[in-house]
């Protein structure tokens, strides 16, 4: 068990690993995404309800859902360092810290310009994108934290205490977050919250969201593959990797 | 002095127990609080400006301050809680008394325990006595005042518990104080809302209990947690130093 | 006379991309004094910090009486005493009410034996005075009285002699040889030269070297009778 995770902790193994997987991870998750995009923007059928505008979801909620997912995934992965002291856990965690930050970003943003049609207004204090703009808070406390502490053993472990203790928080916060929202207005329309979505809205936006996990995959891979570089720079392979010109 | 001139390993029974040391840390932090009365009040002096600027700064009138009463107080106690929350570590990392208290035999969490009851003895429970009269002055009617101080007993240890984490996070850190609060603040907001949430529903006449309840669940969730995390992130911080 | 209290075990230890130590292997046996000797930024520190505990980026074994130190952690603790760079005393407090905080948790000891503790490290008569009004050489003894009071086994402790005067080393230096005598082990680091009998070293080398990597350059620490 020990020596898997000990192979598993390898950053020579992961980097070779990674290598090979990542080619597959972006032309898999570009041809996914745009099949869903495309199909979702162009032919999916109108919304009787609100006409064409709906049609942001196909971005909106990839971003959403996605952004939400990372910071389980970092959540996994600081359980990994604390208990197993992997390097490459905690380089996972902030590798895909600013991405996840961004993907929330993107999901408020199109939150925004979704409600722009709906409610008539950029911003509405609706407990989903508050959620979510709680979530980037959370995101930019990891980066400033993993920023602050020099020592790498410290920030690796530091930042997985401060991942843990959100993830706690998250449905804490979400709950709350609800109850707020039905305490100030009236229930309303809610995004993303349909009765019933036909097939051909939602196999667009099922392959969408596939799209965006496997590109999310690439660019941690990407990013994952830099740190290490980085990091092992005094090492041998390290070395020899980039007199050969990484091949 | 030792009676017995040979030294021996001693059982871990040989000491005094686990109530007795968290009793130590609390009386000793209570006592240099004392020591340095200023420190106590500036919280309190923080939290009553805080309050007095927002009749400044948007209208005082009546009706925009009885709404917004709850919610001003509430934000301003977190503030306040916020800023003093630096000191819960920082003092006795710089002193050495903090490894001490890692180094003594009892379980840690439960001494960092000791160290927030301490902490928001003097700091939480003051915020608490003080709200009436802020309460009056931004003319909260009497039962919301009763509900607002009994959501601020119940909320503040949490605010201090959950403080206590980010406060052990950055320790020794330069930029410790603003990143402190960058860690904390969304931790904090359940508990706001809820908070406030709680005397706007009894405003309207609605049940609290449930509320409160729940506020309670929240402060034995914080209470249970908290520590642990916040001995994890000692640890840390003690490592890199 | 000889028992072993704490084993080192192929210690490691790594600071900001610089290896301080490596394969460092020692015994820390009751009776016996030992000191971290090395040059500035060799380790000492780390390494006492690591003994004692408070600094657990390291990779090796550590064993309190032969079983993993950290499964023992608590009975461990309660057998060691250690003074760091910083002593642990309050400026607002007086030495008393410090040294009672300091224990409270160790040992029930009466007031009494505390100033007399206090009056053994030359304190007598500022046993009231907060600590902030003492020079740092009096605040270093009030640390230093917890020695007079100690039944912890193990002694760690960092630049013990830093800041006090002539009688100060003195004294210290015959408690602690009086201590070894006793049973007790003793681990100091310092750059006072000590002129005690019968010393284990553990030294640290040094990897100051201008332009070297600290993993290749690395002289590994051993322990050895003097």
């Amino acid at each position: 068990m020990w020596q898997f995770f000990h192979k598993l902790g390898s950053p020579k193994w992961f980097y070779g690993i990674a290598t090979r997987l990542m080619p597959w991870l972006l032309v898999g998750g570009i041809a996914l995404l745009l099949a869903g995009v495309v199909w979702g923007l162009a032919f999916a059928p109108k919304d009787y309800l609100q006409g064409n505008s709906y049609r942001i979801i196909f971005i909106h909620v990839p971003t959403a859902f996605l952004a939400q997912s990372i910071y389980i995934m970092m959540a996994v992965a600081a359980v990994v360092t604390l208990v197993w002291r992997m390097k490459l856990a905690d380089l996972f965690v902030r590798s895909v810290a600013p991405v996840g930050a961004v993907l929330t970003f993107l999901a408020l943003f199109t939150g925004a310009v979704w409600g722009k049609p709906t409610w008539g207004t950029w911003w509405i204090w609706d407990a989903r994108l508050t959620s979510m703009l709680i979530l980037l808070f959370l995101y930019f406390g990891v980066i400033a934290l993993a920023a602050a502490i020099a020592d790498e053993k410290s920030s690796a472990r530091a930042v997985a205490v401060l991942v843990l203790v959100g993830v706690v928080n998250i449905p804490i916060i979400k709950y709350s977050v609800e109850w707020w929202n039905t305490l100030h207005q009236p229930a309303t329309f809610k995004l993303t919250e349909r009765p019933t979505m036909p097939a051909e809205m939602w196999v667009p936006l099922l392959l969408a969201v596939l799209g965006l996990y496997l590109i999310f995959g690439w660019l941690a891979c990407l990013r994952m593959q830099t740190g290490i570089l980085v990091r092992e720079k005094r090492t041998r392979w390290v070395q020899e990797l980039v007199r050969t010109g990484g091949h | 002095m030792p009676t017995d001139s040979s030294v021996r390993v001693r059982p871990l029974t040989a000491g005094p127990g686990v109530m007795a040391a968290m009793v130590a840390v609390v009386r000793r932090d209570l006592q240099a609080s004392f020591r340095q009365r200023q420190d106590l009040l500036n919280p309190l002096l923080f939290f009553i400006m805080v309050v007095t600027l927002f009749p400044l700064g948007v209208s005082p009138e009546v009706s925009f301050l009885q709404q917004a009463g709850t919610g001003i107080l509430w934000v301003a106690a977190l503030l306040a809680t916020l800023l003093s929350l630096d000191h819960l570590y920082r003092h006795d990392f710089d002193d050495g008394t903090l490894e001490q208290l890692m180094l003594q035999p009892q379980p840690l969490y439960l001494l960092i325990l000791a160290k927030v009851l301490a902490h928001w003895l003097v700091t939480g429970l003051p915020l608490v006595l003080l709200a009436p009269l802020l309460g009056v002055m931004v003319h909260l009617e009497g039962n919301s005042i009763g509900i607002l101080c009994l959501t601020l007993l119940i909320g503040t240890p949490v605010l201090s518990l959950i403080g206590s984490i980010g406060a052990a996070l950055t320790l020794g850190l330069r930029s410790g104080g603003v990143l402190l609060s960058l860690l904390i603040i969304p931790l904090y907001i359940p508990v706001l809302i809820f908070g406030t949430g709680t005397v706007a529903a009894a405003a309207e006449g609605a049940p609290v209990s449930a509320y409160i309840a729940l506020m309670g669940a929240f402060l034995v969730l914080a209470l249970t947690l908290a520590p642990f995390a916040s001995a994890a992130a000692l640890r840390i911080s003690m490592s890199n130093s | 006379m000889s028992e072993p209290l704490l084993q080192a075990v192929d210690l490691q230890c790594e600071r900001d991309d610089r290896e301080l130590f490596r394969a460092l292997n020692f015994t820390i046996a009751a009776g016996t004094l030992t000191r971290v000797e090395g040059p500035n930024g060799s380790g000492k520190t780390t390494l006492l910090r690591i003994l004692a505990g408070l600094n657990d980026s390291f990779s090796g074994r550590l064993l309190w009486q032969g079983e993993p130190r950290d499964a023992r952690r608590e009975e461990f603790l309660r057998n060691l005493l250690y003074i760091g760079h910083r002593p642990g005393i309050k400026p607002l407090l007086t030495p008393i009410e410090n040294l009672r905080g300091l224990l409270a948790g160790r040992q029930q000891v009466a007031d009494t034996v505390l100033r007399q503790a206090l009056e053994g490290t030359g304190l007598a008569g500022y046993q009231d005075v907060p600590c902030r009004n003492l020079s740092a050489g009096q605040q270093r003894r009030v640390a230093l009285a917890r020695l007079l009071i100690s039944d912890e086994p193990l002694w760690i402790l960092d630049e013990a002699f830093t800041a006090l005067d002539f009688h100060g080393v003195e004294g210290l230096e015959r408690l602690l040889v009086e201590r070894a005598a006793n049973g007790g082990a003793v681990v100091v680091t310092t750059h006072h030269d000590l002129r005690l009998p019968d010393i284990h070293r553990i030294v640290l080398g040094a990897t100051a070297v201008a332009g070297d990597h600290g993993a290749t350059c690395q002289q590994a620490g051993e322990a050895h009778a003097h």
